[in-house]
Parts: structure tokens; C-alpha cells; sequence
């Protein structure tokens, strides 16, 4: 193991002339152990691997580097600010003003123009459409659904047919201060009755105006029992669903005419809309969101599907 | 057992009747009246098999290290099972049953019973049997060590219970309530005398390499726990309580806490089990003394400051956040040094990786070893952090460690350990070994690679921005964009547990081997050596040992 009686001092050892994995074999066994043993285990005296050492050595310089860029040491009452003089907060602030100034161009000239006007301006219009489809997805998703799509007792946004009406004025309205909302007073407030909880009608008599709304849409009904439900139909529920059924967007009276239910239209579910009543609220966002962006979803929702 | 055993748990009895008495709601009222049960069942049996003979001082105590294993991988089994439940409850929400299997009580359920009941048995089970072996000396103090086991199984209990029936700290891996703390504090000092006492009995002068690791892991998590769970109960027959800390202080204390349950509990007691286990299956030295200890003191040094990296971009002030970085990436190195003493460990044995299922299996957990202890320090760099936290990508880190790194290097030292200790020359299916290891890196690869993509995934569609500079989408839609992912997750889980169940029943055929059948299984060969001072040794070890005396002067 020892060069000093190899008189020769070549430099080829036997280690040259061994396959690669005999070779760490021979290597390791030329490391004495330290001497300690426990249960049959000893250890080798052999040194740390260099690139182990190296590295640890700059990830400490790293460390070292960077707390003096940054902030680091904890003081007294202070703490050291770093060369960079960097801090959270303010890069933080630096972001949102750089993102409000990029927009402010828009959100000027959105807040000065109508409703009505905006979509005269094109860039306008898409700046105004895209804010309001990000807002929608943070605040509007959880009822109306990510695709507006709606679901049972929240309506759809995409089509045509409106509650309370498809203006940009009237969508505005109903953002602003929502529906049957009680915190805002002026929330429009309508309220289908019940007509079985409250005795206004008996169980025989609501089935057959059930089977007269079905027969405005051509649903499978029984003829007889529908003409007996015409008469109680318009006794009890023309005054605000009209004649013919066409509702009425003013006091929020859905259209019984048409394909679209708020909570569906079989029989069963008539039954229990007439039987106990319905009053879905909707939350008022005047209070939550700023007036510009209650624009944006407004245009954003009126460009899925507005209507008259 | 002895008179102080029968005293103790009199007074646990005695106490236990008083809290059922005035308890002020269910869940202590319950915990009370458990408390008086297993108490007097102890008691009873205690009484029965009441001995003062000492015990046999040249003989190891081993039952112990039996009970525990057995409990190792029991409290895996349901660890595993829970995770998948709750994996299952995530891609379809309608699986939230009944408010006992809400997704909000059974995953602390899940993460105590994988870290505190599966890996904590594991190692207060492998520390008794290497600290016994390592030192020439029976586990000191009499039957404490069996006090620390039960206890310790009662702690888990008790945290378990309180856990379904809805009461939490909310600290993270630190949810029993005060009292249960309490519990666990007085078992947790137990442990730290049986292993201190057992360490002063040793024939070797030198406290081996494992024996290091175990003791900082003990004393570090006294330490942890004692502190982080501070808190005052709002009555002292009750199970609410409120923390000493509050606000950003109270977080900071947690996350010091949580990442050091890592650090010490999964990650330094773990290589106790590496330091101890690996060389004995290989049968070869350990590769660097001097490589162990420069990497074992970096670490005990350095992990401590870690934890703010858990808190990047919150209220904490940016000076703490600096540290909990920096120190993170100083981490680095002195995490690999295990990885490497482990690996070239193999130096001059590689064959059997394909030889020996066993080492391929403890190569493996510290492939995985090695990767989340780099992929630890990347994601505490703010830049990576930034996009990482709150996502999956967090989750699948923590489980390229858990499983990958603690299940496998269990599951090895329990193929190791059980024929060892019920007196067999082999586990009974080194071929179900290896199924055993394809199943659980199947399962694995599948779970940690859906928990990246979904991860990146779910932090890139969070910061996306359309032109105009708004969010590009809702949060509901990155949770839906992440079913595929829970999905695959759920399955990878799933393959883990049937692993472990094979596993399960692979012990149980070896402690239930017949001579006959034992003559006949399949060992692993004994590679052959080159002829050095080093392998001749520890041909031969006396399984169920008397005391293995160490040579003098080796």
C-alpha cells in the first residue's frame, strides 16, 4: 500500500489495469476504517467528497450574499435593510400602481361614458367586456355558474329571455342593488305567492292551474283539467303573469309562455312553485365593487345575451 | 410489572373518574371515561402478571421492538386507507359521507396517522432495537420502554378520536387539544430517559452514527412540542383551548414547529434508520465517518431557522422571510450528506440492488430522499415560492418524501427487522418483497407527477392575466381543471396500500413460518468479497441476541 520500497515509482498502478467496478472495490478497501465498531458496522476514514464540500460552501456564500442584498438581521428595534433596499410591501405597491396605470386609460374613459355609448368604442368595449368577465368569475360563478349557463332558481345569462329586463340600464339596476336584497332599499321586491301554505287555493285546483301553465307551451297536459285551471289562472295569477302568460319585467313576473324555467316546468315542480311560492334573492354589489366595475359586468352579461 | 406501573395508573384511573365527573363537554367526558377503562384493563393485567424478578440483563428487550413493529404497520395500513378516502373525497365531493368523514376531520386524521402513528412507531421501535444493538446493552430503566410503547398508542388514540368527533387546535400535525398534549409530553419524556439511560450503558466508547441522529430527533421534538402547543384552556375539565401566541407570531411558532416535525421527525430520526440499517442489510462500512459528522451537525444547525419559508409573501416581516430562505438553500448539502454516506455505502456492493429487493428498496427511498431534500430548498426560494405555495405542487413534495422517502426506508427496515426479531433467517417472500417495491413506486410515481402538473398547473392559472390585465380565471375553474389530477392521485394511493397490505400479510407468513417452510424460501446470496479486514465480519448474527458484546480493540 505504501510507494516508499517501490523503487521504481512508476506511476501505473494496479488500479489502471481493472474493470471500473473492480476498481472502486480495491479503492475501497485501501480506506482504513476509523476503529469503531457496533453490531458488525464499521465506518471508513475516508475524506468528504469534494464537490459535496464545494457546494455546501457556495450555498453558504450564497446565503451570506443575499442577506446583505436583503432585508436580514433582526435589531434591537430595527432590522437591517439590505443593500438593495427592498421590501415587500413596496414592491408589492410598485405591481398594483403599474397594473392601475396600464389600465387607467380605460378606466378613465369607461367611468365618463354611458352605458349606452361604450359600445361605440370598440377598444372600449372589449377592455370593458373582458374586466367584466374577470369580475364575473371572482364574484358571479357561484350561482350563475362559470358558462352563465345558471342552474335551479338562478338564471341563465346567456339567452334573451330577462326577469326584470335585458336593458343595459335595467341589467345595471339589478347588479347595483340586487333583488328581494333587504339591506338595499332599493332592491326591486316581488313575491310569488303560496298559494296552498297561505289557503289560497287547494291542492285539486293547483294541479289544474299547473296543467293550464303547461298547456301555454304545448306540454303534455290533461285538456279538461287545463280549461278548469284557465279560469282559477286568470283569477289568481293574470294579474301579474298577464292573459296570455307573457309575465311582466316590471314587477319581475316570469314569462309562462316561453321554453325557459327558472325552476323547471314538470308538473311536480309547478305544482310545489304555486303550492309554497318562490323568492330568489340576489345580492345587491354596489356596496361590494366600484361603480366601474358594476359597469363592466354589466356590459359583460348584457354581451352574452342582453335583450329588451 | 413494577409497583410504580401500578401507582401510575391508579392515578390515571383516579384522574380520569374526576374529568368524567365534571367533564364540561362530550368529547373530554368520553376521553375521561376511556381513560379509566384502559387504565383499570391495564391495571387488572398488570396485577395478574405482577413480577419483581429482575429482568435478565444479558438478553435484549425485544417485545417491545415486536409490538411496535406490528403497530408500524397497522397504523400504516389506515394511515394509507384514510389518505385515499380523503383523495377520493376531493374528486368527488359528494364522497363527504356524514360530518364524521368530512374531508375537514379526516385529514389531520390521515396526516397524524402517517407521520405520528406510522412513522413515530416505526422509529421509537427501530430506536430501541439499534440503540439496544449499538450499545452491547438492554434498553435501560426496567419496563418503561413498554410504558412509552402503550402510552404512546394511547396518545394516538386520543388524538385519533378527538380528531372524528371535531376537536382541533387547528395547528397544523399539531391538532390534539392541551390535554392530549400533556399525554404525550409525559410518554415523550419517557422515551428520552429509556434511550439516554440505554445510551450510558454502552460498551463501545463511541456513540454510534444512528444513536445521533435518534437522540436530536427526541430532543428536538420535546422541544417542538412543548412550546408550539403553549395554550390555556378555556376550563381544566374541557377540551377547548387558545394559544399563548397570537397573529403572526402564533403562525411563525406553528410553521417552526411544522418544519422541524419534518426536519427531525421525518427527516433526522429517518436517517437514524438509514445510518444503522442500510450498512447492516449491505453488509458493508459506512462510506464516510467524518462525511456524517460535518453533514449531521450542518443539519441539526441549520433546520432549526428553516421554518418561515412556510410563511413567503404573508405578514411576517421580510427579515424572517429572508432567513427561513437562505438557511432553506444552506440546507441543501448537509440534507444530501445522508443521501450520499446512504448510496456509496453500496460502494463495491451495486449488484445487489438487483440481488436483494431489500436494498433496492432502501436505494430507492434515498433516490427519493435525495430529491425532495432538493426539491425542499427550490421551492423555499421566493421566486419558485411564488408560484408553488397553496398549491398541489406542495402536496406532492411532501409525498415524494413521505412515501417515497419514510414509507420505503420503513417498509425496508421491516423486511430487515421482522426475521431478525421472531427468529427467522429470511422474510418469507423476497419475490412479494418485490412486488411489494413495483406497487408502491408505481403508486408513487403516479401520485407525485399528477401533484406536479396539477400543482404548476393550478399556480400558472392563478397569476394568468389577459391583455387588458385581468385575472384570466375564476377559482372554480382551476378546482375543476384539477380533477383528471385527483383522480390519478387516488389511484396511485391506492396502489401504495395494496403494497402495504401485501407487505402486511408477508409478515404475518414469517412469523408464522414453519421449519419446514423456512427451509425452503428463498434467501439473497452472499455477494462475494473481495477478502478484506471489513466483510468477514457479522457473518453469523444471533438473531433474538444475547448481548453482542464488541470486540475489544476492533
Amino acid at each position: 500500500m505504501s510507494d516508499k520500497n517501490d523503487k521504481f515509482k512508476t506511476q501505473e498502478t494496479i488500479l489502471d489495469h481493472l474493470p471500473e467496478h473492480e476498481k472502486s472495490r480495491v479503492e475501497a478497501n485501501e480506506h482504513s476504517t476509523t476503529g469503531h465498531e457496533w453490531d458488525g458496522i464499521k465506518e471508513f476514514d475516508k475524506p468528504i467528497p469534494r464537490w459535496w464540500m464545494w457546494t455546501y460552501i457556495l450555498s453558504i456564500v450564497f446565503a451570506i450574499g443575499y442577506m446583505i442584498a436583503y432585508p436580514a438581521i433582526p435589531l434591537v428595534n430595527d432590522y437591517t435593510k439590505g443593500l438593495l433596499n427592498w421590501s415587500s410591501r413596496d414592491a408589492v405597491e410598485q405591481q398594483i400602481s403599474e397594473a392601475k396605470l396600464a389600465q387607467s386609460v380605460y378606466i378613465d374613459a369607461l367611468n365618463i361614458t354611458a352605458l349606452d355609448d361604450v359600445a361605440g368604442n370598440e377598444e372600449l368595449m372589449i377592455f370593458a367586456v373582458e374586466g367584466g368577465k374577470s369580475a364575473y368569475a371572482v364574484n358571479c360563478v357561484q350561482c350563475h355558474g362559470s358558462g352563465a349557463i345558471g342552474s335551479k332558481g338562478y338564471p341563465n345569462l346567456n339567452d334573451d329571455e330577462w326577469l326584470w329586463g335585458g336593458t343595459l340600464e335595467e341589467i345595471y339596476t339589478t347588479i347595483s342593488h340586487g333583488i328581494r336584497f333587504d339591506e338595499d332599499e332599493d332592491s326591486r321586491y316581488s313575491e310569488m305567492p303560496a298559494f296552498l301554505t297561505d289557503e289560497m287555493l287547494a291542492k285539486d285546483e293547483i294541479a289544474q292551474v299547473a296543467h293550464f301553465v303547461r298547456s301555454f307551451t304545448g306540454l303534455e297536459h290533461n285538456a279538461a283539467d287545463a280549461a278548469l285551471g284557465a279560469v282559477i289562472f286568470e283569477d289568481n295569477c293574470a294579474g301579474c303573469h298577464g292573459d296570455t302568460g307573457a309575465g311582466d319585467k316590471d314587477q319581475g313576473a316570469p314569462n309562462l309562455a316561453d321554453a325557459v324555467w327558472l325552476y323547471g316546468a314538470d308538473q311536480q315542480t309547478l305544482v310545489n312553485t304555486i303550492s309554497t311560492g318562490r323568492k330568489g334573492v340576489m345580492p345587491a354589489w354596489a356596496h361590494r365593487l366600484d361603480d366601474t366595475v358594476l359597469k363592466q359586468l354589466t356590459l359583460f352579461v348584457h354581451s352574452r345575451g342582453g335583450g329588451l | 410489572m413494577s409497583i410504580f406501573f401500578i401507582i401510575f395508573l391508579s392515578l390515571t384511573a383516579v384522574s380520569g373518574l374526576i374529568g368524567a365527573a365534571f367533564a364540561v363537554d362530550n368529547i373530554f367526558a368520553f376521553h375521561s371515561w376511556l381513560t379509566v377503562f384502559v387504565s383499570l384493563a391495564f391495571l387488572f393485567w398488570g396485577i395478574k402478571n405482577y413480577s419483581n424478578k429482575p429482568a435478565n440483563q444479558k438478553r435484549y428487550l425485544d417485545g417491545v421492538v415486536r409490538y411496535g413493529i406490528i403497530a408500524t404497520i397497522i397504523w400504516g395500513i389506515v394511515g394509507f386507507l384514510v389518505g385515499i378516502v380523503i383523495a377520493t373525497e376531493l374528486a368527488f365531493p359528494e364522497a363527504n359521507l356524514f360530518k364524521e368523514m368530512n374531508f375537514g376531520r379526516l385529514r389531520p386524521l390521515h396526516t397524524s396517522a402517517v407521520i405520528f402513528a406510522f412513522c413515530g412507531n416505526a422509529l421509537i421501535a427501530s430506536s430501541f432495537f439499534v440503540v439496544q444493538r449499538t450499545t452491547g446493552a438492554r434498553l435501560a430503566l426496567g419496563n418503561l420502554s413498554w410504558f412509552v410503547f402503550w402510552g404512546y398508542q394511547y396518545f394516538i388514540l386520543l388524538a385519533a378520536t378527538s380528531y372524528v368527533l371535531g376537536s382541533t387546535q387547528a395547528r397544523e400535525y399539531a391538532e390534539p387539544e392541551w390535554y392530549i398534549d400533556i399525554w404525550l409530553t409525559i410518554v415523550w419524556v419517557a422515551y428520552l430517559f429509556v434511550f439516554l439511560g440505554t445510551l450510558f450503558k454502552r460498551k463501545e466508547p463511541h456513540i454510534f452514527v444512528a444513536n445521533w441522529f435518534y437522540l436530536s430527533f427526541i430532543v428536538t421534538v420535546a422541544m417542538l412540542h412543548v412550546v408550539n402547543n403553549l395554550a390555556v384552556p378555556v376550563s381544566f375539565f374541557g377540551v377547548k383551548s387558545y394559544s399563548l401566541f397570537s397573529g403572526v407570531q402564533d403562525a411563525l411558532t406553528q410553521w417552526w414547529y411544522g418544519h422541524n416535525a419534518v426536519g427531525f421527525f421525518l427527516t433526522a430520526a429517518f436517517l437514524g434508520i438509514m445510518y444503522y440499517f442500510v450498512p447492516k442489510r449491505a453488509n458493508r462500512p459506512i462510506f464516510s465517518y467524518r462525511l456524517s459528522i460535518v453533514h449531521f451537525w450542518s443539519l441539526i444547525f441549520l433546520y432549526i431557522w428553516a421554518g418561515p419559508h412556510h410563511l413567503l409573501y404573508t405578514a411576517l416581516p421580510d427579515w424572517a422571510q429572508t432567513l427561513g430562505m437562505v438557511f432553506s438553500i444552506m440546507l441543501w448539502m448537509p440534507s444530501w450528506g445522508g443521501m450520499i454516506n446512504g448510496l456509496m455505502t453500496l460502494q463495491g456492493a451495486w449488484d445487489k440492488i438487483r440481488t436483494d429487493p431489500i436494498i433496492r428498496m432502501f436505494v430507492l427511498s434515498l433516490a427519493f430522499y435525495g430529491m425532495s431534500t432538493f426539491e425542499g430548498p427550490l421551492m423555499a426560494i421566493k421566486e419558485v415560492n411564488s408560484l408553488s405555495h397553496y398549491t398541489d405542487w406542495t402536496i406532492g413534495h411532501v409525498h415524494s418524501a413521505a412515501l417515497g422517502w419514510n414509507g420505503m426506508v420503513t417498509f425496508a427496515m421491516i423486511y430487515y427487522i421482522v426475521p431478525k426479531l421472531w427468529g427467522k433467517k429470511e422474510i418469507y417472500s423476497l419475490k412479494w418483497v418485490g412486488w411489494h417495491f413495483w406497487l408502491a413506486t408505481i403508486g408513487i410515481v403516479f401520485y407525485i407527477s399528477a401533484m406536479w402538473v396539477s400543482g404548476i398547473m393550478q399556480g400558472v392559472m392563478w397569476k394568468s392575466y389577459n391583455a387588458a390585465g385581468f385575472l384570466e380565471y375564476s377559482f372554480a375553474e382551476t378546482v375543476a381543471a384539477m380533477f383528471p389530477y385527483y383522480v390519478i392521485r387516488t389511484i396511485g394511493g391506492i396502489l401504495f396500500l395494496l403494497g402495504s397490505l401485501l407487505m402486511a400479510y408477508n409478515v404475518y407468513r414469517t412469523i408464522r413460518m414453519t421449519e419446514e417452510e423456512e427451509a425452503n424460501i428463498e434467501t439473497v446470496a452472499e455477494t462475494n468479497m473481495p477478502a478484506t479486514n471489513v466483510s468477514a465480519t457479522n457473518a453469523a448474527e444471533p438473531v433474538v441476541a444475547t448481548t453482542n458484546a464488541t470486540k475489544p480493540g476492533s
